[in-house]
């Protein structure tokens, strides 16, 4: 066992919220096609509220913490939280489209010792980039922060969410990252909108596109054949019972700009509010989310006798999206079904569903 | 008589401790660190200001260790944390906040 998991087990036996996602806007500067948030300001906690947040985050012992939004440069108290963040000794990652960053925030950032920057970059082309944010010149302008960043010394990620604008781009923002010296990672998620409207999931790439993008050998390297191969055999009895579903509400969460906790950013599952409660209250207390971490592998409806139960990538904010904490995230069956070929129990039972009654 | 080394703990790290241990991890290459107990103490205890031999005076009075022999160790320890660029040290006190000089 290395460091990393002998660390998350020991989080997860003591109850310690190791990883907190904090957004602290939803506030932004761009318009993004597939964004599940609605860019206002609700009342986001001050910057008093915030720092007496991060105090209460380190002393219930997490450990690392990213700080997204919206755009995080729409705050104006950005650095000020970032520096309280850093004395306190978080391992900070950022979430930014960087189209804010010049020069001198570059060299500061760069000063905090931050983990990573991760910064949302959705094609190697400019129009794509810029149709899919909606600001004209958003590429050219996440472009040059990003090369300030890199030019200081700060690491960088970019971050490719991919739908059906940018389904063939992805190779092109990966050569982009190599030349550049930034990592890279890719998503193919579409979340629906935090208020439950699920339109935005027809952006999408469709079935065959995702199939293609994840059977790419390239993207795969040495794990290709265990990640297309078909599972052989579903997870066993005991180990469904034993397996969480995540690490959602276990030793990860998430905390809105409003001061709302959730077992994740993907988990609109409100289980308390810091400006009501301490947050190792809502932690340690909340129905909520005793109710989540009491949920097992073997409780859901379907995935716990599936073929694919031993690796199924099933996210149960996605399925509590869906209509069902316990129930089938089928974002994610199609996901299995693209990756192997083979269909999962509920992705048959859906389509089952779905045939008409005249063909029956 | 060798001059007094004053250690200090390294800005870029990221600190926390998870269920009694102290785990640390450098920004510059996201390594993971488990300290032992003489390590972490050590740690804590690296403000920049304080010599290492008062510090090591310190925990021999709760330890109930020869000063000699845990000055050494001490030295063997920070010397290993500087190396993974954990600790800073110096033979003159570091000017950090709240520092006087």
């Amino acid at each position: 066992m290395n460091l990393m998991q002998g660390m998350s087990e020991r989080a997860l036996e003591q109850g310690i919220p190791m990883r907190v996602h904090l957004d602290l806007t939803y506030r932004c500067n761009e318009r993004c096609v597939h964004c599940y948030l609605d860019h206002e300001d609700h009342g986001e906690m001050t910057t008093a509220e915030i720092l007496d947040l991060l105090d209460q985050l380190a002393a219930a012992g997490t450990f690392f913490l990213s700080i997204s939004g919206g755009e995080i440069f729409m705050r104006q108290d950005l650095f000020q939280i970032l520096e309280y963040a850093r004395d306190l000794r978080f391992s900070v990652q950022l979430k930014t489209n960087a189209v804010m960053i010049r020069a001198a925030k570059a060299k500061r950032l760069a000063q905090l010792g931050l983990d990573q920057v991760q910064i949302s970059l959705y094609s190697h082309i400019p129009e794509t980039h810029d149709a899919i944010t909606l600001l004209p010149g958003s590429h050219a302008r996440t472009l040059e922060g990003a090369r300030l960043l890199i030019e200081h010394g700060v690491k960088v990620r970019f971050a490719c969410v991919l739908m059906s604008h940018n389904a063939d781009d992805y190779h092109g923002v990966r050569a982009l990252a190599q030349t550049m010296g930034a990592a890279f990672s890719m998503d193919a998620t579409i979340t629906p909108m935090m208020d439950g409207d699920r339109s935005i999931l027809s952006l999408n790439v469709n079935q065959d596109r995702l199939a293609e993008v994840f059977r790419d050998q390239s993207l795969l390297g040495e794990e290709a054949e265990a990640m297309t191969t078909a599972p052989m055999a579903p997870a066993s009895k005991e180990d469904a019972q034993l397996s969480l579903p995540c690490s959602a509400g276990h030793t990860a969460c998430y905390v809105s700009p409003y001061g709302e906790v959730f077992p994740c950013v993907q988990f609109p599952y409100l289980t308390g509010n810091i400006r009501k409660q301490r947050f190792v209250d809502i932690w340690q207390h909340s129905p909520q989310l005793q109710e989540v971490r009491a949920i097992r592998v073997s409780d859901l409806e379907g995935c716990s006798s599936c073929i694919h139960s031993s690796n199924c990538t099933r996210c149960p904010g996605l399925a509590y999206l869906e209509g069902n904490m316990r129930g089938p995230s089928i974002q994610d069956c199609e996901k299995s079904y693209a990756r192997t070929g083979v269909a999962s129990y509920n992705l048959q039972k859906k389509k089952l569903r779905t045939i008409p009654m005249a063909v029956l | 008589m060798t001059s007094p080394m004053y250690i200090l703990r390294s800005p870029n790290i990221a600190a926390r401790r998870i269920g009694g241990e102290l785990m640390l991890m450098a920004s510059s290459n996201a390594s993971l660190y488990s300290l032992n107990d003489t390590a972490a103490l050590l740690w804590d205890a690296a403000d920049g200001n304080t010599p290492l031999d008062v510090i090591v005076g310190t925990l021999c009075a709760q330890f109930d260790v020869s000063q000699d022999v845990a000055y050494t160790d001490a030295c063997e320890v920070v010397e290993q944390l500087a190396a993974n660029g954990i600790l800073q040290l110096s033979h003159a006190p570091f000017q950090t906040e709240g520092s006087t000089s």
